[in-house]
């Protein structure tokens, strides 16, 4: 996927950013908090933000790229505008957890970890979200689609404006 | 700030708007000092840890303070040395309820008496195991109750700085412990001269960043260190030196719930509950092929049936009870035929299982023993730090192996390779992860080694999940009905209407479509 990040675009987001590195600045442990902030504030973390940060704190380049790839919180490549969740913990995945993911897979012609071409949807298979009583479970940016069915995946993916198989 | 008498004021005038609030809504049963939860599931329970759930508003500390809540970290700060709290918490024997069942007085003990210019104290939120959500529900419901027992912690050992570092996917725990330490520092429960007794004691928090092996304590220390989460070496013990290679606390939140009661009603009141060596309760989340499903605290030493089909109200769909899982990806596969077992630390242990942080997973006849192995060996290759090869090589050996068995490829003799690898990571590997990381593999080859010959030398899938190994055929109970016919995408079932029908097995691709419609259940999988 081809993508690039532009500065002038987010302009604004810099500035916000530059100031969530400021709070943290003398906190002990600041880079996965700052890190954290970038994640959230870019969608992923783009190298010209893991410069600042480099500079910023004073940390080499390579270790912030050791912290960053060590946790799967942190995507290095921009995610789609609705992110897919699919939860496979125990509980989700005796209750048919993966039939559902393979559902989604095919319906938008995408793998686990991937971003549809129009930038509109990404899927993750997620680690266990702690709503085991209602699995299986699956989470479409914050909204909670509990006990769900493999024939209800299209309609979930209509409701967020995607085309479905 | 807010003094003892102050504190003992709010309770006073608080608790009449709560227990009116709670009758108004007609959840409680309110029996002179208590109040329990209404209806069938809570009444065989006995709740401790998540007293406060359901009960109280956890945005508002008054809620909190009306049940009795910051008495103990009142009381304390004013009557008891440290040293004292400490005596009392070993004497109460309670044991870490993160899994390993360590005991909490003794690992308090073992810091206070190191000499430092800091402490630490670090409450272990980070609740990894799925299928387990006990921790979730007390941070949500209850959050002050886990401040409350830090703040105790802190004061015992010596401590001024406590973390709680939480997982990142728990968003609305996260809400509720920021809003809650605010307002314990408002009223100056939490941060400095607390209750004017000059004790200081203040808490931050830290979001996990996904990553499982985070939950093991030296590697949660480095990630709150602000490096990669792998685990050190031990020992050290991190009790002596921990984050920033200061003493360190690390407690489990459903540890550190129990304490503040523990010390209000007392050491005598806790130990008459549970068994001997695992005094008090334990949450369970009771999840998967459960007709209930839920969290559950029940004493120690209750049994799998009680749990499961007393207060779980049995499999669902009058399914017949195959396996219960404990203890997560470090856990075993506790076999139908053992549901006797009390549940307790030593009796799970014995029987190749964990207690583990609380998971509890039911499955039934339709769940593959060899598949779920399976699965959680895919979960330890995934979330391994890679730090020692054991771990990082050995898993990843043990999985191919599982994945050749459910793909049908594996050869007979794999069973005891699979097994003697399986002993070795256990024996040799750095931390909890990769030493219980074999648990599943073990206990499934232990109790269920039928379902592992079946795979392995007969090639199928008894249970019907391994779809390489499945095959559908059509029975003689066929009435010629065609749903079938309709549903399959393949279009590999032919026949006339009302006669049998047959399955071309070469471009059949087992999606299982046909078994799920066929009203004379005639459709036989093998």
């Amino acid at each position: 996927m081809e993508f690039k990040f532009d500065k002038e675009k987010n302009k604004e987001n810099i500035e916000k950013f530059k100031k969530t590195v400021q709070t943290y600045k003398d906190t002990k442990g600041a880079l996965i908090p700052v890190l954290q902030g970038a994640q959230e504030i870019f969608g992923y973390l783009p190298v010209e933000i893991l410069q600042l940060i480099s500079v910023e704190l004073n940390i080499p380049i390579s270790e912030i790229y050791g912290v960053a790839t060590f946790y799967s919180q942190f995507s290095f490549i921009p995610k789609g505008e609705n992110i897919i969740s699919v939860c496979l913990g125990t509980a989700c995945y005796v209750k048919g957890g993966q039939e559902i993911l393979e559902e989604f897979e095919n319906q938008l012609g995408i793998k686990a970890g991937d971003t549809t071409e129009d930038m509109k949807f990404s899927i993750t298979s997620t680690r266990c979200v702690g709503d085991c009583s209602m699995a299986p479970v699956v989470l479409v940016n914050d909204d909670v689609y509990p006990r769900l069915k493999k024939d209800k995946v299209k309609e979930i993916i209509l409701k967020y404006g995607g085309v479905a198989k | 700030m807010i003094t003892t008498e102050k504190l003992e004021k709010i309770r006073q005038e608080h608790r009449p708007i709560l227990e009116e609030r709670l009758i108004k809504e007609d959840k409680v049963v309110i029996k002179g000092d208590e109040i329990l939860l209404k209806g069938n599931y809570y009444k065989k329970q006995y709740r401790i840890a998540l007293r406060n759930c359901g009960i109280v508003d956890p945005g508002d500390i008054r809620d909190y303070i009306a049940m009795d809540g910051y008495k103990a970290l009142s009381k304390i700060l004013r009557e008891k040395e440290p040293k004292d709290v400490i005596e009392d918490m070993k004497a109460s024997n309670l044991r870490g309820r993160g899994g390993a069942g360590f005991p909490t007085g003794r690992k308090w003990e073992e810091s206070f008496k190191k000499a430092s210019d800091k402490k630490y104290f670090i409450c272990n939120a980070d609740e990894g195991d799925p299928g387990a959500f006990m921790d979730r529900s007390i941070l949500e419901n209850d959050p002050h109750a886990v401040l409350e027992g830090m703040a105790i912690g802190g004061y015992a050992v010596g401590s001024d700085q406590g973390f709680i570092y939480v997982r990142a996917e728990y968003p609305t725990a996260v809400e509720s412990l920021k809003k809650a330490i605010a307002q314990a520092k408002e009223y100056g429960l939490l941060g400095e001269n607390i209750l004017g007794t000059g004790f200081n004691f203040d808490i931050e928090l830290r979001l996990g960043s996904g990553a499982f092996v985070c939950g093991e304590g030296t590697a949660l220390m480095e990630s709150i260190e602000g490096k990669r989460g792998m685990p050190r070496k031990k020992p050290p013990r991190t009790s002596h030196v921990g984050l920033w290679q200061k003493p360190t606390i690390l407690n489990n939140v459903e540890t550190l719930a129990n304490v503040p009661v523990i010390m209000n009603k007392g050491v005598d009141w806790f130990r008459s509950i549970g068994t001997e060596k695992s005094p008090g309760t334990k949450v369970f989340a009771l999840v998967g092929k459960v007709a209930n499903s839920g969290l559950v605290e029940v004493p120690m030493g209750t049994s799998l049936r009680e749990i499961i089909y007393d207060i779980g109200g049995g499999v669902q769909d009058g399914k017949a009870l195959k396996a219960v899982q404990t203890g997560g990806p470090s856990g075993g596969c506790i076999p139908a035929s053992l549901i006797d077992t009390p549940v307790d630390f030593e009796s799970l242990a014995k029987i190749g299982s964990i207690m583990g942080s609380g998971g509890m997973v039911v499955m039934d006849e339709n769940t593959c023993m060899v598949d779920i192995a399976r699965f959680f060996l895919e979960f330890t290759v995934d979330e391994s730090c890679g730090k020692c090869t054991p771990c990082r090589i050995g898993n990843k050996r043990m999985l191919e192996i599982l994945t050749r068995m459910t793909n049908g490829t594996a050869e007979e003799r794999e069973i005891e390779e699979l097994k003697e690898l399986a002993e070795i990571i256990e024996d040799t590997a750095l931390c909890g992860l990769g030493q219980t990381s074999p648990n599943p593999v073990l206990s499934t080859i232990r109790y269920f080694y039928d379902e592992y010959e079946a795979h392995v030398m007969d090639r199928i899938c008894p249970s019907g999940v391994c779809k390489a190994l499945l095959r559908y055929n059509i029975s003689d109970d066929c009435i010629g009905c065609r749903r079938c016919v309709k549903v399959c995408p393949v279009s590999c079932i032919s026949g006339k209407v009302k006669e049998v029908h047959v399955i071309d097995q070469d471009k059949c691709i087992k999606c299982g479509s046909c078994y799920d419609v066929c009203p004379k259940n005639a459709i036989k999988i093998g």
